[in-house]
């Protein structure tokens, strides 16, 4: 893809228009559509994991009641706050961005990056104490050892290990992005003519806190 | 790359040199041949299984020899699921969308290239991580679920599903990233004056087709997903033993086979529209009701999964209503049918062998598209459920419609893809053979189905054995109607001579640039003023 790297006045490089486009304003509307279809991907894909989780609690509404007790409501709801916070943070590097406040851009992706560890760390105490206490998913659960009331208390596990082991890895791919873009926005890539990296990578990463939104009340509370 | 001017002569094949530049380019063109290399290759290999399979029918396993080259129902298991996934995953899902939408979608539209460049590559490469997955199952531990993986069998079976899963998976990103494109590309790069009722049919049935990759496709992902994870860690979801529920997986899993059958089918009507108007020279009959008919079809196929599980055990009700539904795809698919008829009817019909694939297809997709309302009344498919009535009716409906579309859409791009002409008789002679063989091949099977032979069995009754016979010589000249049609493809390439710029008399927007097409696909961007098909 072709590019000229003119500079503009204040001494950012210009927005790079691929060759096959006719203008920066249509390379936006292309970039942020496809962004939008992608995340139209991700929505279903996390709806059909929630479609099988509602037919389940819907045939064993008191094991997924037993389930949700035996998770720590607290944690998740530490979780739920990091997340939030961090997309207020990914919505302001944006702004930033548009407004060519660089320096100010990157500490608030940093801030987002280190949100998204401590979501991380969090996640990782909480699988560790139910690997500790003996709570596996499915068919290495043990009901005798662990005491559970119902036999197949292993599928809500199964469920919760599924859905927030994707969510998780999510949330790493995301953090991996927001770095890439920490590296590029650092090197002075973004500026007030051309973000749109940072908005795609935005998008994504509030779809990733919406989902967690969705499993938290669904896998934590609802009993 | 601007920096290199197209100067004369200058198209996009020797546009720049070296395996290396075929492997980073990002032109759309050449990725569009790339699939088509690979596509062909796994063609190939699942065409030998499926010799393989036939051969073992040819007889009874009681007889010496030919009855018994799989040696026993495990080995034939593998081989019926290699084929069945090869066929499915790596040829006729990526064929029409990947090869001739890649290469023509731009063009048809005057666009320089596809939305994403860059991740119409990675597309190609994702397609070829997920086949090398799938495919390295077979070098240690095979799989014999079937293309289907039903569960539980495929949670208990010791073979490799999880690789294959994986790799069927990357295949559906790699499938998802290609609509994707296609869908921003449509929307936002159509050349001026180009507006939606100007696309070409072809560039319609593509955007159906890629809405349907992408709603359909996330949902096969998390289902293999899940299925990778009930195996690895038995969580429980689909597996009876811990409360699961292996139907709900059929319900998932068909949630996108079905749509995936409509992506598999959509983008081969779009080629035939072409191919039909093209040779009738006429204006095809329609447009709008054609169209929209896609989308329609894209629409209602939603709705339909159901007919796969008649026998399933879900309610009966269920089933009443996705009988109902089913029959409902029929109104838009006749639509289509009836406006090619239409465009046919009183039109300067020439038979070069584009065209002769185009008929084939709407032969051969009649057979598939009756039957498949057939099997739609439910107490029919409970009489021929898994019987090879359902074998030859989806290979009329896959092979004999998109494959014929494929084969014609080659022969009728070929002049532009590589500015060179093929031997057109042996061309018609491939289609004969390849016509006749199929019939030959499938027709029977339906009559097997009818006189209830079960599928994916390695041996059977003396009863069935004369029609099986007959079944397996047809497979013997399918083989070689595409052995010549390999040869007029390579024969085109090495000593074809120069195409003209326009051999078929086309109005579409392709065939006015040069063959093969520059770089950027137009000396000049073009401005649309008129209809696609501008005949009489
Ligand atoms: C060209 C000649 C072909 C021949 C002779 C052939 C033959 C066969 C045979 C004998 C079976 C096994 C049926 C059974 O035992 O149930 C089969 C299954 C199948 N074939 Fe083909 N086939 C051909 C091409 C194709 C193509 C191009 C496709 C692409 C879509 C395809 C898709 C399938 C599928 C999906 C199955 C079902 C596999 C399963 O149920 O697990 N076949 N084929
Ligand atoms: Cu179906």
């Amino acid at each position: 893809m072709s590019t000229d790297s003119t500079t503009t006045a204040n001494g950012f490089r210009a927005a790079h228009v691929s060759h096959h486009f006719k203008d920066a304003t249509q390379e936006y509307d292309s970039g942020k559509q496809g962004i939008w279809l992608f995340m139209v991907t991700e929505i279903l894909m996390f709806g059909a994991i929630l479609v099988g989780y509602a037919i389940f609690h819907h045939i064993y509404p008191d094991m997924f009641e037993e389930g949700a007790k035996s998770l720590d409501w607290k944690m998740g709801f530490i979780n739920t706050l990091v997340l939030i916070f961090s997309s207020f943070t990914m919505a302001i590097s944006i702004s930033l961005i548009q407004q060519n406040k660089t320096k100010q851009a990157a500490m608030a992706m940093a801030t987002t990056i280190l949100c998204g560890a401590v979501f991380m760390c969090i996640k990782y105490f909480e699988y560790s104490h139910k690997f500790h206490l003996g709570l596996y998913p499915g068919r290495f659960l043990d009901v005798a050892k662990v005491g559970a009331e119902h036999a197949n208390l292993g599928m809500y596990y199964g469920f919760y290990y599924c859905m927030t082991g994707l969510h998780g890895l999510h949330v790493l791919i995301g953090m991996g992005l927001i770095t890439w873009l920490l590296i590029r926005t650092i090197r002075g890539d973004f500026h007030s003519q051309y973000w749109l990296p940072v908005e795609g990578v935005g998008i994504f990463w509030h779809i990733v806190d919406l989902i967690w939104i969705f499993l938290f009340p669904l896998l934590y509370l609802v009993g | 790359m601007a920096t290199k001017s197209a100067h004369h002569g200058d198209n996009y094949i020797n546009f720049e040199k070296g395996l290396w530049s075929w492997l980073t380019t990002v032109d759309h063109k050449r990725i569009g041949l790339m699939y088509m290399a690979t596509v062909m290759f796994f063609f190939l290999i699942g065409g030998i299984m499926a010799l393989l399979l036939r051969l073992e029918l040819f007889a009874p396993n009681a007889a010496a020899n030919v009855g018994n080259v799989l040696k026993n129902g495990d080995v034939y298991n593998q081989v019926l699921t290699y084929h069945g996934a090869i066929m499915v995953f790596m040829v006729i899902v990526p064929g029409i969308p990947a090869i001739l939408g890649n290469f023509f979608l731009p063009l048809h539209i005057g666009a320089k290239d596809v939305a994403f460049p860059k991740i119409n590559l990675a597309s190609w490469y994702c397609f070829m991580a997920g086949a090398a997955l799938a495919i390295a199952t077979f070098f240690f531990k095979k799989i014999d679920t079937g293309w289907t993986f039903y569960t539980p069998y495929s949670i208990r079976t010791g073979t490799a599903t999880v690789l294959m899963v994986l790799g069927a998976f990357v295949m559906g990103m790699s499938s998802v990233l290609t609509g994707l494109n296609f869908i921003v590309t449509v929307h936002k790069l159509r050349a001026p004056g180009m507006t939606m009722h100007r696309m070409p049919l072809f560039v319609w049935a593509l955007y159906s087709t890629a809405i349907l990759q992408l709603l359909a496709t996330p949902v096969l992902a998390i289902t293999l997903l899940l299925l990778a994870a009930e195996k690895l860690f038995g969580v429980g979801i689909f597996d009876p033993a811990l409360g699961g529920d292996p139907v709900l997986f059929q319900h998932f899993f068909w949630f996108y086979s079905h749509p995936a059958v409509y992506i598999m089918i959509i983008p081969a009507m779009g080629v035939v529209s072409e191919l039909i108007t093209t040779f009738s020279k006429k204006v095809i009959f329609g447009y709008t009701a054609i169209a929209y008919s896609s989308l329609g079809i894209a629409a209602v196929s939603f709705f339909v999964w159901g007919h796969h599980m008649f026998v399933s055990g879900q309610s009966a009700t269920a089933g009443i209503i996705f009988s109902f539904l089913t029959m409902l795809v029929g109104v838009p698919t006749a639509i289509k049918m009836f406006n090619w008829v239409a465009t046919l009817y009183k039109g300067s019909v020439s038979f070069d062998s584009p065209m002769l694939f185009a008929l084939g297809f709407l032969f051969l997709f009649a057979i598939g598209g009756v039957t498949g309302i057939m099997l739609a009344v439910l107490p029919i498919d409970v009489h021929f459920h898994d019987t090879y009535f359902v074998v030859a009716h989806f290979h009329y409906v896959m092979v004999g419609g998109t494959l014929m579309a494929l084969m014609g859409g080659f022969y009728y791009w070929f002049p532009k893809m590589f500015g060179k002409m093929f031997n057109e008789s042996i061309a018609r002679l491939s289609f004969v053979f390849i016509f006749i063989g199929f019939n030959v091949t499938f027709f029977p099977q339906f009559i097997l189905g009818a006189m209830g032979m079960p599928r994916r069995y390695f041996d059977y009754i003396p009863a069935y054995e004369n029609l099986n016979k007959i079944s397996t010589i047809g497979s013997w000249l399918i083989l070689t109607g595409f052995l010549m049609g390999l040869w007029v493809i390579v024969q085109g390439l090495r000593n074809g001579p120069k195409a003209p710029l326009n051999p078929w008399g086309s109005k579409t927007l392709e065939w006015q640039t040069a063959s093969p097409p520059p770089h950027d696909n137009f000396a000049v961007e073009p401005i649309v003023t008129a209809g696609p098909y501008e005949y009489r």
